[in-house]
């Protein structure tokens, strides 16, 4: 990896990182790299047969949503709408930011032939209120004078980028997930078809656009083709953002670790707790059995408490839920506080019925609200409640095995998320 | 044509008045905040009727008959 930039026919880029470069590079930097922007001829089939997913969390299939905006463009006669995605709003993922520092010149490739594609006439590049992306992307596009693309800030908050609170506020909304019916890809911003996609997913686009579906599928694995970037949280150390292979073996993307591993969450504050023979395992949903999310991992130290880590995060999650659908505002308050309960041997020796009361509300917040925030927040119990058993057990007995209170996972400053405009 | 629909519940507009579980009590429970449990099966023939006046009678207009499945 260097940032010398390279002859743009002498860029194989069979070598990860793809998508990372060490320092920022500027558009004649960008260009030398990687040679100009590819066009869009059948942009659609080379995405199908490359088998790119999405990078935002739910990998879904890129050329299926492509499809699906353009279909309804052509149905209701509107032009469609592209929104690049980088709202990160998960407090544990760092991989957008650092893309839209490094490489923004690959996002808005990406964005800019996916609109080609899709005869998209407006383009959008959202990132969250803080981030503190917004002059270098100004300073990205004053390099393209030719290229209209509106950047965007949009309220600091987890479930801001989903793609209806997302669309929605683009549109002079309020900025929080609406009934999905009709989806996004039919009635997004400005009530146009929209195409919204995470910035990564943009990024690799723009590559497979130049180099093809054969060059993508050189890493990864068939099933899960292609790399992808990583936010690696190891306790102690600041969180790193690599791009890897799917398919690489967890403990290699990890490194040599300083401290015995109790368990590795894998998929962020919407992901789950694995125990630790996870390491040995591959970076691969079909490997782990669980979804990558948006590629959060976290090794859990041994001395540490996973029902006080799990304990936090929960606080946080329905901290930041919107608050607009019953079963999420009344479900996740509660399983916060019964979590922190069982995270507490003084508090959980005393209520019997914890593991009980998680259970049913667990049952009733899953499925039963307009967007994932429920359904991923159930994922992290679940897996916790599983994953921690014995140390569940060992605080109804009135203790804790843990010998270290030092927190792990990251967690915003306690307070009340961002208000309502 | 009849394709299929099936209950569902606008959970942004939903208030728990509890209505379409009086209305549709064979289709529709109350947890225990007083939020719908629903059966979101296929609607039979015979029933889509008095669905669709459950769901025009709901004070909110959250009770949704759907065609496609969703949430």
């Amino acid at each position: 990896m260097t940032t010398i930039p390279r002859p743009a026919a002498a860029v194989p880029h069979e070598v990860l990182p793809r998508l990372l470069p060490r320092t920022p590079l500027d558009l004649a930097a960008h260009t030398a790299r990687y040679g100009p922007r590819a066009g869009t001829g059948a942009l659609s089939a080379v995405l199908a047969e490359a088998g790119l997913t999405g990078r935002g969390g739910a990998a879904f299939p890129v050329h299926r949503k492509i499809d699906s905006v353009a279909a309804a463009a052509r149905r209701s006669g509107r032009a469609p709408v592209v929104v690049a995605n980088g709202c990160e709003g998960e407090p544990a993922s760092h991989k957008d930011a650092t893309l839209l520092r490094l490489a923004p010149h690959l996002v808005l490739d990406g964005l800019l032939t996916a609109a080609d594609a899709i005869g998209a006439r407006t383009a959008h590049l959202a990132v969250e209120r803080g981030s503190g992306l917004l002059p270098g992307l100004r300073a990205a596009l004053s390099e393209r004078p030719g290229d209209r693309v509106s950047l965007a800030e949009v309220p600091r908050r987890f479930i801001s980028g989903e793609s209806s609170a997302l669309t929605g506020y683009l549109s002079g909304g309020n900025g929080l997930p609406r009934f999905p019916q009709p989806p996004t890809r039919e009635r997004g911003v400005g009530g146009a078809p929209t195409l919204v996609q995470n910035v990564e997913t943009l990024a690799q686009l723009a590559l497979i656009a130049r180099y093809g579906p054969g060059w993508f599928r050189t890493a990864g694995t068939s099933a899960e083709p292609g790399s992808m970037l990583c936010t690696v949280h190891t306790a102690g150390t600041a969180p790193r953002v690599f791009e890897a292979s799917a398919g690489t073996p967890l403990r290699r993307l990890f490194g040599p670790l300083p401290y015995p591993v109790q368990a590795v969450l894998v998929g962020g504050y919407h992901g789950s707790w694995l125990p630790a023979a996870a390491l040995e395992r591959r970076l691969a949903a079909a490997d782990l059995g669980v979804p990558l999310g948006a590629g959060v991992l976290a090794a859990l130290p041994a001395d540490r408490c996973g029902l006080v880590e799990t304990a936090r995060v929960l606080r946080y999650l329905a901290l930041e839920s919107a608050g607009q659908c019953g079963p999420c505002l009344n479900g996740l308050p509660r399983i916060a506080a019964a979590f922190a309960d069982l995270a507490d041997p003084s508090r959980a020796a005393w209520a019997p019925g914890l593991l009980d009361d998680l259970a049913r509300w667990s049952g009733l917040v899953e499925g039963r609200g307009v967007c994932h925030h429920p359904d991923g927040t159930v994922r992290l119990v679940r897996s916790a409640l599983t994953v921690f058993a014995a140390e569940a057990y060992a605080h109804q007995s009135g203790h804790c095995t843990a010998g270290n209170p030092t927190a792990v996972l990251p967690v915003p400053s306690e307070t009340a998320p961002e208000a309502l405009r | 044509m009849t394709p299929d629909l099936h209950l569902a519940v606008d959970w942004t507009a939903c208030t728990a008045h509890g209505l379409c579980a009086e209305l549709l009590p064979e289709r529709v429970t109350l947890d225990e905040w007083g939020y719908p449990l629903l059966d979101d099966t296929p609607l039979p023939r015979e029933a889509v009727r008095r669905a669709g006046r459950a769901a025009a009678d709901c004070p909110v207009l959250a009770l949704k008959l759907r065609r496609n499945a969703g949430r």
